[in-house]
């Protein structure tokens, strides 16, 4: 047992991280860097670089257009490309419906959706959830009436993530309602132009906008706009679930908001002293580092029994709970480093090119934003209690 | 009795709920916070009719003779609105400081509602210590002026006078040495940066450049301005307690109501055992931070400067650490509704957030309580 990846690995981290320094626009580093909004254009121009190089769709096999990576490599493409700040790639195509797409979708659906995920012509979103149904998605009751050689869909979904940049979004809507909840759902392709569908912004609590409610009114779509077999769509959410579980630890963000907080904690002042020399601040840190290295060392665990052919099973689940944490761990202790300077709530601050002197420090307008926003990544993706429920059941067998 | 409240404690800390049940729906604060002040003025009149803007004070001042107990149970009930008045700045902080340096003549004007106040005790450089102390008044006893930077001044937008520690004497982190000045929140020289809160309150960064003051703007002695400043920190840090106490209130019984009726797999949520017990949890934090809160009143209105300053630090590492669990809690058991900027529970949970830092986070309040030795507080 070692904890070396091999030199091949090593000299592809080396193209990776040479790569991104050559071609990661110096705008967007700096946005993401500093914390600032980002545009579709950002994430989008960011992805068509990677397209450029043949790196577009990261986790595909090369038949779709991928560049057929190892585990191994996947993991430290996601890594270096969290750590030095790229943009995240949106996952709604490429980590969701794409592979969908791969493993139960027609000819004519690979051929049609495929390369425009892969080159990030299309953008999709994720309707899922709905307002009654979260952690409970089999109760959904989006409804999908068959007409002839169409589907009729009424209904709501909602927090749905990007839906204002989306060209099309995949739902899960019920067509049969007289079986069990889970045996009359189906999945669907459905274009966001077609007559009939709203979106409408949801403000979340730092005032940012990127979930939306969608509301789907008589809106037709063609049955060949079905993925697999009708009422299957169940089976086909719960592969979902199961996929690209590992990119979920995020990793190399962690590692770069290590590195913010320790430099944040450099620059701020207690007693007259660093904030970073002070035993109690730097024991969190300390804290925060181990937490980080724990999570590092499981998911370098899970990647290689992957690379030996082994399925990532239900434990993933521990990495979407501690990742998860990890993440609001780090924005609480970003925002308590700057002390009195979380208070101001300057939203143009947060703007690309806003040339005004800031508040506090340059680095502090986003921090408070963060740490509400960050609230989050414990509730969406099947939350952390949902999480927990998974390995009760599948791996402890209650 | 311990904890007993008197006849008219009952009646304020009544009047006081009856107040914010009444009349500061979530609407009423919504629309409050985004106005031109980011406060009511008619809410301010309501305070000094009801005479809350005069309890804390002695009865000569034309106040109720009352303190930081009375105090506290207003602050706790604004809580429990998430009243965005500036209560704890002009009446408890400021307010406090004029009481304690005499000044009579502005307690009377503040008590009518007409004195708006706002003190300036962080600095960019200073974080959370008091005696951090850069900015300067040079010159002679008669004719001072002042230059300097004050951090995040809470309501100084609105405020008619500033209260300004600025060095007289002695080195930057000195306990010594530092002198409270009044200034006209538009004297010459005087420049502000307002801004809103991430919890919807008003404040601004203040620039002082040679701000001229005459014999009459001193607070309190010449060079012990903290013998003023630091109680007076500890009262309002006791009353922000007890306005913790009542935030976590809101903040468990509103994830109360909402984990009772919202269902999911065809029960409520508030059947699952996991939630039950970290509502049991949150329950229990916010029960011993409200204890806490109360002895630190308690505590302040005894006026024993250690036992006061212990239990304020106490109460508040005590509050700050607990009221961020609360917090976290009650948005993670509303789902993706508690991420949302119109559900009420966001805006409680923000100002939890936020109260952890002021005066001071759980570290400062630990290493100020620690520092302090031991000792039957
Ligand atoms: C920022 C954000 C982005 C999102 N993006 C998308 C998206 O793009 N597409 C999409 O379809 N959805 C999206 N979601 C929705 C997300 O998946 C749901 O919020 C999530 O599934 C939880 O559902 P809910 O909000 O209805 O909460 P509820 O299911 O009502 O849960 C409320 C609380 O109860 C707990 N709980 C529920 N059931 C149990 C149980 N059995 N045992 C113990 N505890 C339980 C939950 O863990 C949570 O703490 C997003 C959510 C957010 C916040």
């Amino acid at each position: 047992m070692d904890l070396d990846i091999g030199s091949e690995d090593r000299a592809f981290r080396e193209e990776v991280r040479a790569f991104v320094g050559r071609n990661l626009p110096s705008d967007t580093r700096e946005k993401m860097r500093r914390g600032l909004k980002l545009t579709k254009d950002d994430v989008i121009g960011w992805h068509r670089i990677l397209h450029a190089n043949g790196w577009g769709a990261p986790g595909w096999p090369v038949e779709y257009g991928g560049p057929d990576w190892t585990p191994t490599q996947r993991h430290i493409f996601e890594e270096e490309t969290g750590r030095s700040h790229c943009p995240r790639l949106m996952p709604f195509g490429l980590k969701m419906v794409g592979p969908v797409i791969q493993a139960f979708g027609s000819d004519a659906q690979k051929a049609q959706h495929l390369p425009k995920i892969a080159s990030a012509e299309i953008q999709w979103c994720q309707g899922y959830s709905e307002p009654g149904s979260g952690s409970d998605l089999a109760s959904l009751k989006t409804r999908a009436v068959r007409n002839g050689d169409n589907y009729v869909v009424n209904g709501q979904k909602t927090w749905t993530t990007a839906a204002h940049w989306a060209d099309w979004i995949f739902c899960l809507v019920r067509t049969d309602d007289t079986v069990k909840k889970q045996e009359g759902i189906s999945f669907l392709l459905i274009d966001m132009t077609s007559p009939g569908i709203t979106v409408k912004p949801i403000i979340t609590m730092e005032g940012g906008h990127e979930v939306n409610e969608v509301f789907f009114d008589d809106v037709v779509v063609p049955v060949s706009n079905r993925v697999g077999a009708e009422n299957k769509g169940w089976t086909i959410a719960k592969f979902l679930l199961g996929h690209e579980r590992t990119s979920i630890a995020e990793i190399g963000r962690s590692k770069a908001q290590l590195e913010k907080l320790t430099e944040i904690a450099a620059a701020e002042q207690k007693n007259g002293a660093p904030l970073l020399d002070d035993p109690r601040f730097r024991e969190k840190i300390a804290r925060a580092e181990i937490d980080l290295m724990a999570l590092e060392m499981t998911l370098l665990r899970i990647v290689s029994a992957e690379s030996a052919g082994g399925v990532p099973g239900p434990e993933a689940s521990l990495l979407k709970i501690r990742a998860t944490e990890l993440q609001q761990e780090l924005g609480e202790l970003l925002m308590e480093a700057i002390g009195y300077y979380s208070h101001p709530d300057t939203p143009e601050a947060l703007e690309f090119g806003w040339n005004e002197p800031s508040v506090g420090p340059d680095y502090a307008a986003s921090l408070s934003p963060v740490y509400f926003n960050l609230r989050k990544t414990s509730i969406y993706g099947g939350s952390n209690e949902v999480q927990r429920g998974i390995i009760s059941k599948m791996v402890l067998g209650f | 009795m311990p904890f007993a409240l008197t006849e008219e404690q009952k009646l304020l800390q009544e009047s006081a709920d009856r107040f914010v049940e009444r009349d500061y729906g979530f609407d009423v604060r919504t629309r409050l916070a985004g106005s031109e002040t980011g406060w009511g003025a008619e809410n301010w009149a309501r305070f000094a009719e009801l005479g809350w803007l005069g309890v804390p004070f002695p009865e000569a001042a034309g106040g109720h003779g009352g303190g930081p107990v009375e105090a506290g149970l207003i602050a706790e009930a604004l809580g429990k609105g998430l009243a965005v008045e500036p209560y704890l700045w002009t009446v408890v902080l400021g307010g406090g400081l004029l009481a304690r340096a005499g000044r009579t003549d502005l307690l009377e004007e503040l008590i009518a509602g007409k004195l708006q106040l706002a003190t300036g005790f962080a600095e960019p450089q200073g974080r959370y210590a008091l005696n951090d102390v850069a900015t300067t008044a040079e010159g002679s006893s008669g004719d001072r002026s002042i230059s300097g930077r004050k951090a995040v001044v809470f309501n100084a937008p609105s405020a008619d006078l500033l209260i300004v520690p600025a060095r007289t004497a002695g080195a930057r982190t000195d306990t010594r040495g530092i002198t409270l000045f009044l200034l006209p929140a538009d004297a010459d020289g005087v420049e502000l940066r307002p801004y809103s809160t991430m919890d919807d309150s008003r404040a601004a960064e203040v620039t002082l450049s040679g701000v001229r003051a005459g014999g009459d703007a001193v607070l309190g002695e010449i060079d012990d301005g903290m013998a003023l400043l630091e109680p007076a920190i500890d009262d309002a840090t006791a009353v922000l307690c007890c306005e913790a106490a009542g935030v976590m209130q809101a903040l468990v019984s509103q994830t109360q109501d909402y984990i009772k009726n919202r269902k999911q797999f065809g029960v409520p949520l508030s059947s699952f055992q996991v939630l039950q017990h970290r509502m049991a949890e949150m329950f229990i934090h916010k029960e011993q931070t409200q204890s806490m809160a109360y002895m630190a009143v308690v505590r302040a209105a005894a006026g024993d400067g250690r036992a006061a300053s212990r239990a304020a630090s106490a109460a508040k590492a005590y509050a700050s650490e607990k009221g961020k669990l609360v917090g976290q809690d009650a948005i993670q058991m509303h789902g993706g509704m508690g991420m949302t900027k119109e559900m009420p529970i966001s805006s409680f949970f923000k100002r939890i957030t936020m109260i952890g830092s002021l005066f001071g986070d759980a570290d400062h309040h630990l290493d100020r309580f620690a520092g302090m030795g031991a000792g039957a507080a």
